[in-house]
């Protein structure tokens, strides 16, 4: 079987594992099931418990992504770790909160904002 | 089947769990709203709506069944954007829906997708047994 292009890139910065999308859409619902497993198998891989998922690029986001979020979330939370969001477009971010999800999710401006507030050591 | 032709403002297509067709139909409809100079986020808001829409007429309509399609007649004028979305499923009561929003519903990954359609469109209605949406988009409540 031909291997899936990867729709997210992945990085280490110091303690966090750092997610971002190849895609602008997060919208098509095969794409999303393709990223909530690569983002289950790498968390579940990595050494470190901590996450930042980084929308830069990012145009379009469905509930079934936010779903994925969710089901990150607690992935995370389980593991101890702590999930932060950044580089949200203001478009989504409205998103985030007609559903206050904005609530459940700690989400900064930048990902230096965000790595700067994940615990240190 | 279609009848959405490129530079058309109004259309009827079936689509089916293909996300191509999907796509297809987003694009004539942003190309329609585009040439009707409808914002940036009137783009988004409509282009989310349909997504919404439809994916819930495929899983929780026609239950994901590859033999049913989904019915989606829209139109877009200088003033608004109308659609119907319409599947083969039994109708749901839009009223039973829980609340996404409430503390207790905020860790369950599924069922946002009619409150964002509600939040983003002017007006929304259930027809028949609920298994015919239509949404109303209309501009000068929105820009």
């Amino acid at each position: 079987m031909a291997s899936e292009t990867s729709r997210l890139r992945f990085s280490s910065q110091g303690s966090v594992l750092v997610v971002e999308f190849a895609d602008r859409d997060v919208l098509d619902e095969a794409a999303i099931r393709q990223i909530n497993s690569e983002l289950v198998r790498q968390i579940e891989g990595a050494k470190t418990a901590h996450v930042l998922i980084c929308f830069q690029g990012v145009e379009h986001l469905s509930s079934a992504a936010l779903g994925t979020l969710i089901t990150v979330n607690s992935l995370v939370k389980k593991r101890s770790g702590q999930l932060r969001l950044s580089n949200i477009k203001g478009t989504i971010l409205e998103v985030f909160r007609i559903t206050k999800l904005d609530r459940l999710f700690q989400i900064h401006d930048s990902s230096e904002q965000a790595l700067a507030a994940f615990p240190k050591g | 089947m279609s009848t959405s032709k490129a530079g058309s403002d109004s259309g009827s297509v079936m689509v089916s769990a293909s996300a191509d067709e999907l796509e297809a139909l987003q694009t004539s409809v942003a190309s329609a709203l585009t040439r009707h100079t409808y914002g940036e986020h009137a783009l988004f808001a409509i282009r989310l709506a349909i997504e919404e829409a439809v994916m819930n007429a495929i899983r929780h309509g026609n239950l994901s069944d590859p033999r049913k399609t989904v019915e989606v007649r829209w139109a877009v004028s200088a003033d608004s954007a109308a659609f119907h979305i319409i599947d083969q499923g039994e109708g749901f009561d839009p009223g039973a829906v829980p609340d996404p929003t409430l503390d207790e519903n905020l860790e369950i990954p599924s069922g946002r997708g009619l409150m964002l359609i509600r939040a983003y469109m002017s007006e929304v209605r259930h027809h028949g047994l609920g298994n015919h949406l239509e949404m109303i988009f209309r501009r000068e409540a929105a820009e």
